[in-house]
């Protein structure tokens, strides 16, 4: 099963030959601007006529702090809402439609990608009312084994890249990772920040690689990770957030999955507080998708009301909300038949194309 | 354009059964009062008849003091601290298991919304019964003085805003000493204090260790005047904290007063302003505003007060006010039609002498006591809001512009109960603590209540703590001390 041949070449399976459908822009005049040179914009909202890496580090240092007990007091409380019935019903749908059904590994095979794809699109065979969840989430290589089955249809195909996950590559390389990822056909781009730099303070750095990788998207969306679980501080979180909404980002992210913690929802709280704010300062709105550790419909239930309390019920859907998760899909439609018989079903009752662990 | 609406969930009432009619708990039994006027305690939040109460007249409190004395002398003074804890131990685990059924009837009583009663009550008040059964049997060590002995029969009064907490306050570090207690809960909250009495013969207490009587203030004042009681401890308005003071000088009897409030919350610019925000939001709307510590004024750093106000009531516009019984509300109903008006009379006060007046104009249901949180901007230390216990849900918001005059300001009240510092700095929150002239001063968080943690005023909010080492001293007496 060896495949000694030249790079990213896939001999025992022809690649098929799909590209990206054309799709409307998402919601005009609110989306992050492109028109702009990055670095101009980030000049008027800073107010500088060079942007340094001094000029970046007094803005993002500027920035209010974020006190830890208060910030996980606060997501603890919101943990406690009660969502029933019929709100559990909407919410429980409405989670579905915002994920990204991931799978990230060594392992990944053309069978195994469009059984998620096929998965993406059918996710409750029993049940054809189930919505479908909003994306695949793949390594680049594997785009165009997804759009394949998935063709024009009302799913995305989103691809990591950057050297995901330790982003530890030259700018060069990862641009070029983009750029193939894109021509493969994904619509969407989950790119990872270079923690290194952030955490060295070289902000100007993180700042240019971001805008670079949404100029080599051109029309995909770029999903910028920021990794929270090695940026450790929240003050840390608010600021990688506003700098990767500085720089074009058109999501920030919490993590690859690959390091622990991933999504907790104190992190996802600040990043919602940072798209709230940044839309007050600047009128443009930038998605949030938590990622990595969110496996069960209750959890998933509370990171939703975080959404609709914190930043509001603008970002209630899959264009600006997204769960990066595999197993999650399984508990919620065990809750959805739930919901619709009566009674649990079990694991068996759920269609798993991609379960873990083999 | 998606909603998510919560839908209905409301905690059940079937795990209480409230009797129609209460009597006085007096030796260990519930007996009917001597003549006085039975009254009917409602739900605040329909107005709905929960049960009826007898009220205790002076007779019924000389039964229920000599009780007391005789458990006193005969039993509770002279068991050892190590088997008066086993009591508390017992009562704090009752307590556990009955929660929910404590905090239901608490929030029926109160208004109080059940997530505060099931979160925050009732595992304080089982704390509280925790930590001071394990001074029971430490008193010697407690650094209290030579030879700590207890005081005798300790008379309590406490109000309707922490009704079951209140007690906890009081009875656990009275009886952990090896005192007995005449307690009389607030009139319009007497119901938990009644369930209280039955966890009593549920421990098996000994009988007249704790004695509840109910009634309003002739009742009180009944207890403040027996020359039985030893001490009393009291927690209510200013007014009535006066009133036992001149009662009870030139007589031996000793109290602690813990009463009101008009405590600041002090944001500087460089406070962490989101939890900032949410500081003040449980300062002021926590247990609508019905907290004597309650953040009511804002000190807010004249630079950053424009922002501070926007993300406030824009926070204010999610908080959901409504039905006390559904875990999802925030804000539940004023306990009285009496408070409700004190509240409605100083707001209008603060309208007419020129502060600007914001609430974020949420519905509000048609029966019962409520009233909107509300902000006061340009509010000015001579206004009356600024000055006066509003005791609800409204927070009056000034500035300051360095941390010299935020402690004047602060400090420039005749109150001293709590104070809160927002800011990122250390020192300075070490700083303003010392200067502050307040009982409790919290740094980045407030309303953050622990039995370990002395409480108490300065100044007209009282004297006396309660809580932790200090709350025991109220409660012994050592070395020559008749």
């Amino acid at each position: 099963m060896c495949h000694p041949g030249g790079p990213r070449v896939v001999r025992w399976c022809p690649r098929p030959t799909v590209t990206r459908p054309h799709r409307p822009p998402y919601t005009p005049g609110v989306s992050t601007s492109t028109e702009v040179d990055p670095t101009t914009r980030a000049r008027d909202i800073l107010g500088v006529s060079r942007l340094t890496n001094s000029a970046l580090t007094g803005w993002l240092h500027g920035l209010p702090g974020v006190d830890q007990v208060g910030c996980e007091a606060r997501a603890a409380a919101l943990s406690t809402r009660s969502v029933k019935t019929s709100s559990k019903a909407w919410a429980i749908d409405t989670a579905i439609s915002m994920i990204d059904l991931t799978t990230l590994e060594g392992a990944d095979t053309p069978g195994k990608v469009r059984g998620l794809a096929t998965r993406a699109l059918v996710p409750d065979p029993s049940d054809p009312s189930t919505p479908s969840p909003a994306a695949v989430c793949v390594y680049g290589d594997m785009v165009p084994f997804a759009r394949e089955v998935i063709g024009e249809r009302d799913v995305r195909i989103a691809a990591v890249a950057t050297a995901f996950p330790s982003g530890r590559a030259s700018r060069a390389v990862k641009l070029a990772d983009t750029r193939d990822a894109v021509q493969n056909g994904a619509d969407e781009i989950d790119m990872v920040i270079d923690r290194g730099a952030f955490l060295a303070g070289d902000y100007l750095s993180v700042f240019r690689e971001i805008a670079e990788t949404k100029e080599a998207c051109g029309d995909a969306r770029l999903k910028v990770i920021m990794e929270t679980g090695e940026l450790v501080t929240y003050d840390n979180v608010r600021r990688a957030s506003w700098l990767s909404m500085l720089a074009g980002g058109d999501f920030i992210k919490t993590s690859t999955g690959k390091i622990s913690p991933a999504a907790t929802l104190p992190v996802t709280l600040v990043m919602l507080e940072a798209v709230r704010d940044w839309r007050d300062a600047t009128g443009e709105q930038v998605g949030v998708k938590p990622a990595g550790g969110i496996r069960t419909s209750k959890d998933a239930i509370k990171f939703l009301v975080t959404v609709n309390e914190v930043a509001g019920e603008d970002w209630l859907s899959n264009e600006w909300f997204r769960f990066g998760a595999s197993s999650l899909l399984n508990d919620l439609l065990l809750q959805r038949q739930k919901m619709t018989t009566g009674a649990y079903s079990g694991a068996d009752y759920v269609a798993d194309d991609a379960p873990s662990g083999y | 354009m998606p909603t998510f609406e919560y839908a209905p969930a409301p905690e059940s009432r079937a795990v209480v059964d409230i009797a129609s009619s209460h009597g006085l708990f007096i030796g260990g039994e519930f007996v009917e009062a001597t003549g006085g006027k039975p009254f009917k305690t409602l739900n605040p939040a329909t107005e709905e008849v929960l049960s009826e109460v007898s009220e205790a007249t002076a007779d019924d409190v000389d039964a229920a003091v000599r009780a007391a004395r005789s458990a006193y002398t005969r039993v509770w003074s002279r068991m050892s601290g190590a088997d008066r804890g086993k009591y508390l131990y017992r009562i704090a685990r009752i307590i556990q298991e009955r929660a929910r059924e404590l905090a239901v009837l608490e929030t029926l009583d109160n208004g109080k919304p059940i997530k505060e009663s099931r979160d925050v009550d009732i595992p304080l008040v089982a704390a509280h019964f925790f930590y001071h059964a394990g001074w029971a049997d430490k008193l010697s060590y407690a650094a209290l003085g030579e030879n700590p002995r207890p005081v005798g029969v300790v008379g309590q009064v406490i109000p309707w805003n922490f009704p079951l907490l209140m007690l906890a306050w009081k009875v656990a570090p009275a009886l952990a000493c090896g005192n007995t207690v005449v307690l009389k809960p607030a009139e319009t909250t007497p119901l938990t204090a009644l369930l209280f009495a039955e966890i009593c013969q549920q421990a098996e207490l000994p009988a007249g260790v704790v004695n509840i009587v109910t009634g309003a203030g002739a009742t009180g004042q009944a207890i403040v005047d027996h020359p039985g009681i030893d001490k009393l401890a009291f927690t209510g308005s200013t007014g009535v904290g006066k009133m036992i003071a001149r009662s009870i000088s030139g007589t031996r009897k000793k109290a602690t007063l813990e009463l009101g409030g008009k405590g600041a919350n002090i944001i500087f610019d460089d406070a962490p302003v989101d939890q900032a925000v949410e500081g003040i939001v449980n300062g002021i709307f926590f247990n609508q505003g019905h907290v004597c510590c309650a953040g009511s004024r804002i000190l807010v750093q004249e630079n950053v007060a424009d922002e501070v106000v926007r993300r406030l009531k824009r926070r204010l516009t999610t908080l959901r006010i409504g039905d006390p019984m559904d875990k999802n509300t925030d804000v539940g109903a004023i306990n009285s039609r009496a408070q409700l008006q004190r509240i409605e009379e100083l707001t209008a006060a603060g309208s007419q002498e020129g502060a600007e007046r914001w609430d974020s104009g949420c519905e509000l249901p048609s029966t019962g006591y409520w009233f909107r949180p509300t902000v006061f901007t340009d509010v000015s230390q001579s206004h009356r809001v600024a000055q006066e216990e509003i005791f609800g849900p409204v927070v009056s918001v000034l500035t300051f512009r360095t941390p010299g005059e935020a402690v004047a300001k602060a400090n420039n009240t005749p109150y001293g109960l709590s104070a809160g510092i927002w800011t990122e700095k250390g020192s300075r929150i070490l700083w303003m603590a010392d200067q502050l002239r307040a009982g409790v001063v919290w740094a980045n968080t407030f309303n953050k209540f622990d039995p370990t943690s002395p409480f108490g005023g300065y100044k007209e909010s009282g004297y006396g703590r309660e809580g932790g080492r200090h709350g025991l001293e109220a409660y012994v007496k050592t070395g020559s001390d008749q």
